[in-house]
């Protein structure tokens, strides 16, 4: 590697040639100023804030996108370089929706931040604030172009990671905006509500739907019997609010905070993956042994699910008609546990708290429901169940290490995956070799399909037969498998897809900062919570074996596939979200 | 009118423009043949000794331009005439493409030639779109008689042309906003580095002309006496191409050789102001060029002096305003157009554009106080310092010069409460 030799602030530093300024300048412990750059991302150099001076240089050069070279003197801290960041950040406010006290992004805002670093108190500008709509038309996300900063961050996760291109730069000069194509609502774009937008927004301009006042008044209802569920990568996130290291597991405290909140019980949706398993595995070895539709592709990510439903509807049928864990433990939430419990179903309110915006755009499907209320009420995010815990005060660190409840709250190590790319892959191949085989899987942990390569493929052996198994994270990557299938050229007869980075880990309703840096800790955490479980295969799950003896019968069975499955519709015309029950939820 | 030349514009009225056997008949496609002769670095070499500057704007030496481009290694490389012209005032390209169309095609090929690039391009103005059957009808007959194609004159050197307009944004004149607007992306610069020298148009090295600087190539490859180097003034050798407009009798194009004083192009060449009024200020190289006073008439006009005075030749053009228009509304009518033009994309343009527009208001309305005027000094200077193209480095050099030139304009009244 060829090296160059650099002076920052004076500084003397030898850095690998290629670096920029601003990567050099982080070597040294000098944080440049930015909003635009992302680490994840490719450069943009559009907000111009982290603009320094070399010398020789007539005009000042955007760390963020300049190379060094040999020799280059940069200063980071001159008066011309902190003048004009300083004016630009003033250019900036001056057109920025000033609301932070009640801003969804108050003291977690990269904006806000800069502010307070450069001790802007104030300016001789007038607010050119352009108050233009608010997009709020769908269940998971909400665009205010108020807040927005220009960066294009959001522009280019839709591209680089998803693909998709649903959110993009629309006229020019002050009136440039960052859009959807003729300026429609999200749904009625190729938007798949993954959220990745949400999570690299520098402001509050892109946001989760919030629906945590929905939750704070339900639990504040004597007569509800408030239930949660909590998603696998949910436990290997939270803590980043809260100052501990990235990718710390924090299972227990979190169990005690929704205690705390008023959860009448703490449920983990790891059971619902299990029997996501249990269902999918032999949907899986029904569809080998009766050629049916091959390959199958999960269905456990709603972004991925949208996906297919808006742009491979003659494809729908590789799809896993499993429902997705949170929609399985929502059903049995609502006909199982009140058959359990005695509880009326009337009275029980599921809560899930998820990686995830998508999932608030699932659980309003009408197809996940009965009897007039829907399997899953309410869906926050793991930004969202932060807020909650903050607003109740509670010293989350110092928490007491709680339990799940019982019967809805065990989970295999095979269902804590779930949250990594290829962790349903892993779970499924664990429980469908036993099951195809009778025998033992002695060694539980398929190396093969873990990683985070965009995709992976492996072929396993179930000793009279070997399938070719694939995995792909991000849409970009699902595509190129997708097209495969459409050209008929796709070998592989399970493919696992999530939508997001990573998987969920990497969700959309993770906390911001999400980087890929962090996605490798939380993913290091879940394989970690895996092996020390003692049961790590679904359907050694004792509660899973009661809920088949008691309740569903045997996978596939009819009861089974009334709860636990579903249908997929090719979306042909623009998404209309009119009919989902969404309102509903709010009179609860 | 003895104070024009007659160089670049020697073959204009002296050819059918729409016959290719015409423009062959004085001359036409000579300087090819002798181009295929030489190395592209001699060719390059040529072109430095009669330093030639580039006419777009920004006055790159055009000889190590294209010895630069030459040098760069790559499998496909590409030549851009930039015929996009649209800076304000400037209208000296649109007389080239109309008077000697063919001359812009041969000098095409010759630099084609000489950076082995296999394709040219040609990025007319959306405006000139009556000018799009001229050139597909030089280039269409170029390809018959074998000028364009595969194997030209017999050398084994391939070139195309191609014809493309964008949708008339006048930052597409900037070479990366003009390569994304060819590829069929929105006009919006692109960073640099990568240079486009290296990294341009489909990703391939890219060679960026103008329109004049690439119709002097033959020219000058035909000029054997040095006639080209009998022109000028210092360092500023040959002759120009200008465009004069504004308040004068006799607005135009002419050429000139470098160092005619502005007063002769003022008052012989463009024929005085209208109604033989006082001059209220002249501004150089278009909307994005700086203003002087009268005091500026005598000054020869090179790249040297101008300089001197303040001011730079940049695209060419002068404009001269009497004192019907006072400086602040010529100001505001220059904000205007750049806070239309802006691409957005960046913070010191899309932001400084919007706020010098209101602060300018503000001057008009004779409400602004010592801190509006340091704002904008602040934000002019912050708008030159960090802009990621050239347009937000230049959109207030107008306001800046007067600033510097016209003092008292922005003086705030001592009885004004101030703000």
């Amino acid at each position: 590697m060829e090296m160059v030799n650099v002076k920052i602030n004076n500084i003397p530093l030898t850095v690998e040639k290629g670096t920029k300024i601003l990567e050099a300048a982080k070597k040294i412990n000098i944080d440049i100023p930015h909003l635009c750059y992302h680490p994840d991302q490719s450069i943009k150099a559009h907000c111009r804030i982290c603009t320094v001076e070399v010398v020789g240089s007539r005009k000042l050069l955007a760390a963020c996108s300049t190379e060094v070279w040999e020799g280059m003197e940069i200063h980071t801290d001159t008066k011309l370089v902190r003048d004009t960041q300083v004016g630009i950040l003033e250019l900036i406010l001056a057109t920025h929706e000033q609301n932070c006290l009640t801003c969804s992004r108050n003291q977690n805002c990269d904006l806000q931040k800069l502010c307070s670093r450069f001790n802007v108190l104030n300016s001789n500008l007038p607010d050119v604030t352009e108050h233009l709509p608010i997009h709020n038309t769908n269940p998971s996300i909400i665009r205010d172009p108020a807040k927005c900063v220009k960066c294009g961050r959001c522009i280019k996760a839709c591209k680089e990671v998803q693909g998709i291109s649903a959110l993009t730069y629309a006229g020019r000069s002050d009136k440039i905006t960052v859009t959807t194509a003729y300026n429609k609502p999200m749904e009625e774009t190729d938007c798949i509500l993954c959220g990745q937008c949400s999570v690299v927004c520098p402001t509050g301009a892109i946001v989760e739907k919030d629906d945590t006042q929905k939750v704070l008044d339900v639990l504040q209802n004597p007569k509800k019997h408030v239930i949660v569920q909590v998603a696998p990568s949910v436990r290997v996130a939270l803590g980043d609010a809260f100052g501990l290291p990235k990718g710390t597991i924090v299972t227990g405290q979190m169990v005690t905070a929704l205690k705390m909140l008023g959860f009448d019980r703490v449920f983990d949706t790891s059971f619902g993956a299990d029997l996501t398993i249990m269902e999918e595995g032999s949907e899986l070895l029904s569809r080998i042994k009766n050629n049916g539709t091959l390959p199958m592709i999960t269905s456990c990510s709603s972004g991925w699910v949208n996906y297919m439903e808006k742009n491979y509807g003659d494809y729908l049928g590789h799809l896993s008609s499993t429902k997705s864990p949170q929609q399985i433990f929502g059903a049995v939430s609502k006909t199982y546990y009140p058959e359990q419990s005695g509880i009326d179903v009337n009275d029980i309110v599921t809560v899930s708290i998820m990686p995830c915006t998508a999932k608030k755009f699932e659980a309003a499907r009408p197809e996940h429901g009965r009897d007039g209320h829907q399997d899953v009420d309410i869906v926050l995010t793991t930004r969202e169940l932060t807020k909650l815990i903050k607003y109740v005060g509670l010293n989350f660190e110092s928490l007491p290490e709680g339990q799940f409840d019982s019967p809805l709250g065990s989970g295999t190590g095979a269902a804590i995956i779930f949250g990594n790319t290829g962790g349903v892959m892993e779970a499924a191949l664990r429980t469908v070799y036993e099951k195809y085989t009778s025998k033992e899987l002695k060694s539980v942990e398929f190396q093969e399909v873990r990683g985070i390569e965009g995709i992976r493929e492996a072929i396993i052996d179930l000793g009279n037969t070997k399938i070719k198994v694939a995995i792909a994270h991000t849409i970009v990557s699902a595509k190129i498998i997708m097209e495969k299938i459409k050209a008929g050229t796709c070998d592989y007869t399970f493919i696992e897809i999530m939508a997001c980075p990573g998987g969920c880990i990497g969700g959309g309703g993770q906390p911001i900062k999400s980087t890929t840096d962090v996605k490798h800790l939380r993913m290091d955490a879940l394989y970690d919570i895996d092996k020390k479980n003692p049961l790590r295969k679904s359907h050694e799950n004792p509660d899973i074996i009661r809920i088949y003896k008691d309740f569903l019968g045997e996978p596939l069975s009819e009861k089974s596939h009334a709860l636990l499955h579903t249908e997929y519709n090719k979306v042909k015309k623009a998404h209309d979200f009119s009919y989902l029950k969404t309102e509903e939820i709010a009179s609860i | 009118m003895s104070k024009t030349v007659r160089f670049i514009t020697k073959n204009f009225g002296k050819y059918d423009v729409s016959s290719i056997g015409s423009y062959m008949e004085c001359g036409g496609f000579d300087a090819l043949k002798k181009a295929i002769t030489l190395s592209g670095e001699e060719i390059a070499a040529i072109v430095a000794e009669a330093k030639i500057k580039g006419r777009g704007g920004a006055a790159y030496d055009m000889g190590r331009k294209l010895a630069q481009a030459k040098s760069v290694i790559a499998e496909k490389k590409v030549v851009i005439c930039n015929a996009d012209e649209g800076e304000p005032c400037t209208f000296k390209d649109r007389m080239l493409l109309e008077n000697d169309p063919f001359n812009l095609i041969e000098s095409m090929i010759i630099a084609g030639y000489t950076v082995d690039a296999e394709d040219g391009y040609i990025y007319l103005r959306e405006e000139y779109c009556h000018l799009r059957p001229l050139l597909l009808n030089a280039i269409r007959q170029a390809r018959t008689y074998g000028f364009l194609g595969t194997n030209i004159l017999g050398k084994g050197f391939n070139f195309e042309i191609h014809l493309y307009s964008g949708a008339g944004a006048y930052v597409c004149g900037e070479g990366t906003a003009l390569i994304e607007s060819i590829e069929g992306k929105a006009g919006r610069p692109r960073m640099k580095p990568p240079f486009i020298k290296q990294c341009g148009l489909y990703n391939r090295p890219t060679c960026v002309n103008n329109v004049e600087s690439l119709s002097l190539l033959s020219h000058i490859l035909l000029d054997e006496n040095k006639e080209y180097q009998t022109y000028g003034m210092g360092d500023s050798i040959g002759t120009k191409l200008i465009s004069v407009a504004g308040n004068v009798k006799n607005p135009g194009v002419f050429e000139i050789p470098f160092g005619t004083t502005v007063r002769e192009i003022v008052y012989d060449l463009a024929g005085g102001i209208d109604g033989d009024r006082p001059i209220r200020l002249l501004q150089f190289g278009g909307a994005s060029g700086k203003i002087a006073s009268s005091k500026i008439l005598d000054t020869p006009y090179t790249y040297e002096d101008l300089k001197r005075s303040g001011v730079t030749v940049g695209s060419g053009a002068i404009l001269i305003i009497d004192d019907r228009t006072s400086l602040i509304e010529f100001l505001q009518s220059t904000q205007e157009f750049f806070s239309h033009e802006s691409c957005g994309q960046c913070t010191p343009c899309r932001e400084g554009n919007r706020h010098m527009k209101l602060f300018l208001q503000k001057l008009a309305d004779g409400t602004h106080t010592e801190k509006d005027i340091a704002s904008m000094k602040k934000i002019a200077k912050l708008m030159a310092m960090s802009s990621l193209c050239g347009l937000g480095e230049t959109a207030q050099s107008a306001l800046v010069s007067a600033i510097n030139q016209f003092e008292d304009v922005f003086h705030v009244k001592s009885s004004e409460v101030q703000g």
